[in-house]
């Protein structure tokens, strides 16, 4: 039997066992996660990112925009009947990582898509008090000067061999050489603030129609 | 919600839950015969005097260890937990929702029902009715039309009686259930100078100051470049084409000559989302009698 002098006195012994306690629970809560259909298999509707979506997903990053933003529904009426259907595993099998966040200073994003037309979006990013005096957000006019494959879209081919490979390791619908090769093309001249609209506007639909 | 891709997840899980409780048991049990002698040290010495006895835990730690154990059984037992065993009470995330979502409707389906029945007119001077409009609008349109409804450049303002697609009952609740579509196409072709003259011509027709020479030619194109399609021959506008008045107050995007010129320039298009799946028909129906209601008539 181990004596607590053996442990207190081996640094190594200790290091080892405090990580087995800590790995213990995610042993049990997180691995089997991987091995779930729900939570591996895309639900009816979701696909793959555009490139273009893509590259708005990279402004999202970027900007922070998870800090105040959540893209994650709880299954509450008082949500469900605001934002639409409570979010499900199978939704998020695309993002890596995802963006369901912690903290929600403006409102959560999730089912945004289709929510707002993309003048909406664009005056709202513009400066968020033209169309809503009373809020805090920073204005984003700053992404309508950056064209998008200068920056986020700069290597968006290699992004995509990445995505294309995590979908690979779970077996679901991927991009195919073609689409990865018309990427660039598909971004052309838009703006950073033109792909984070498309990005948005894409967000959530496959079960927006679902209450 | 369990649907791993083998059973051999189910067991792995469960072996690891009552495996985990089992050793918190076993080691309770053990911990609970050793035998102590008081006043014993565990032989450290630290800073000269401090030493540390070798005393059992607390009875009422013990137990607290002891109703955790028995806690987590109970719990498993009756939610799921345990790989692929639905719990004996069948709880699920959903179906809490869904039984939230029913309770709720139930409560105020009667209410909903109510006013469905009841013509917009009639819904508008309810009060209670109106307070639920207004929570309503509170929640879905203020984004685009103002907490006050007064609206924002490019989105229409619900208050001064100007209605751009008609402001009629049935038109209202038309334009939330299934939405509207703007579309001014851009005009570059015309050139510089003519879209000038028809920005001094579109000023004239409300009345603003204007040039009244260059007015005098975009009276001419504005028959010639199709203007008149629209937005009609006396400017009044078409409300089945959303095309505006010309001739009232009500500017959208501004009646400033450089505004008026950047809309024909580059035309204006924007979009009333549809809200009929989303909402249903009796908020659709609140939401519209909540509209009228707001003077805007």
């Amino acid at each position: 039997m181990l004596k607590h002098e053996q442990i207190e006195k081996n640094v190594g012994l200790l290091f080892v066992l405090t990580l087995f306690v800590v790995l213990w629970g995610g042993l049990l809560e997180i691995v089997p996660l991987f091995f779930q259909k729900s939570t591996t298999t895309p639900v009816e509707g979701v696909k793959p990112y555009t490139a273009v979506q893509l590259a708005g997903r990279e402004v999202y990053l970027r900007e922070g925009c998870y800090n105040c933003h959540s893209q994650m529904i709880r299954p509450f009426r008082a949500e469900t009947e605001r934002y639409g259907h409570y979010s499900v595993a199978g939704e998020f099998v695309y993002d890596h990582p995802f963006q369901w966040g912690s903290k929600r200073t403006g409102p959560d994003l999730h089912r945004v898509g289709g929510r707002y037309s993309d003048e909406w979006q664009r005056a709202h990013l513009m400066n968020p008090r033209d169309v809503v005096p009373e809020s805090n957000m920073p204005a984003y006019a700053f992404l309508a000067s950056t064209k998008a494959k200068t920056s986020v879209a700069a290597q968006i081919e290699d992004k995509m061999g990445v995505m294309r490979m995590y979908a690979n390791m779970r077996g679901i619908p991927t991009y195919s050489d073609e689409e990865i090769k018309a990427a660039k093309a598909d971004i052309g001249d838009m703006t950073e603030m033109d792909v984070l609209i498309a990005y948005l506007q894409g967000m959530g639909t496959a079960l927006s129609a679902m209450k | 919600m369990s649907d791993f891709v083998s059973d051999f997840w189910n067991l792995y899980v469960i072996v690891i839950v009552l495996g985990s409780i089992l050793a918190c048991a076993v080691l309770l049990i053990v911990q609970g015969k050793a035998t102590f002698t008081p006043g014993k040290t565990m032989g450290h010495v630290w800073d000269e005097t401090l030493e540390e006895y070798n005393n059992p835990m607390p009875k009422w730690w013990s137990w607290m260890f002891v109703i955790t154990v028995v806690f987590a059984l109970v719990y498993l037992a009756l939610y799921p937990g345990l790989g692929n065993f639905k719990g004996m009470l069948g709880w699920t995330s959903g179906g809490q929702h869904a039984a939230e979502v029913a309770k709720v409707d139930a409560q105020v389906k009667p209410l909903y029902d109510k006013y469905m029945a009841m013509d917009l007119k009639a819904v508008a001077a309810d009060k209670q009715a109106m307070e639920m409009g207004k929570r309503l609008y509170l929640t879905y349109c203020m984004q685009c039309h103002g907490a006050d409804a007064r609206g924002a450049k490019g989105f229409p303002n619900l208050t001064d009686g100007d209605w751009q697609w008609g402001g009629e009952a049935e038109q209202i609740v038309e334009t939330i259930a299934n939405g509207r579509m703007g579309v001014m196409p851009p005009h570059e072709a015309l050139g510089g100078e003519t879209i000038k003259d028809l920005a001094n011509y579109v000023r004239s027709l409300s009345g603003l100051p204007h040039d009244s020479v260059r007015a005098g030619k975009g009276e001419t194109a504005y028959t010639e470049a199709g203007c008149i399609g629209c937005h009609g021959a006396d400017g009044t506008g078409m409300q089945a084409l959303g095309a505006p008045n010309l001739t009232d107050k009500v500017w959208l995007y501004g009646s400033s000559e450089a505004t008026i010129i950047e809309t024909i320039t580059n035309g204006r298009q924007n979009k009333m989302p549809a809200w009929k799946e989303f909402l249903g028909d009796a908020k659709v129906h609140l939401l519209a009698a909540y509209v009228t209601s707001l003077g805007g008539k």
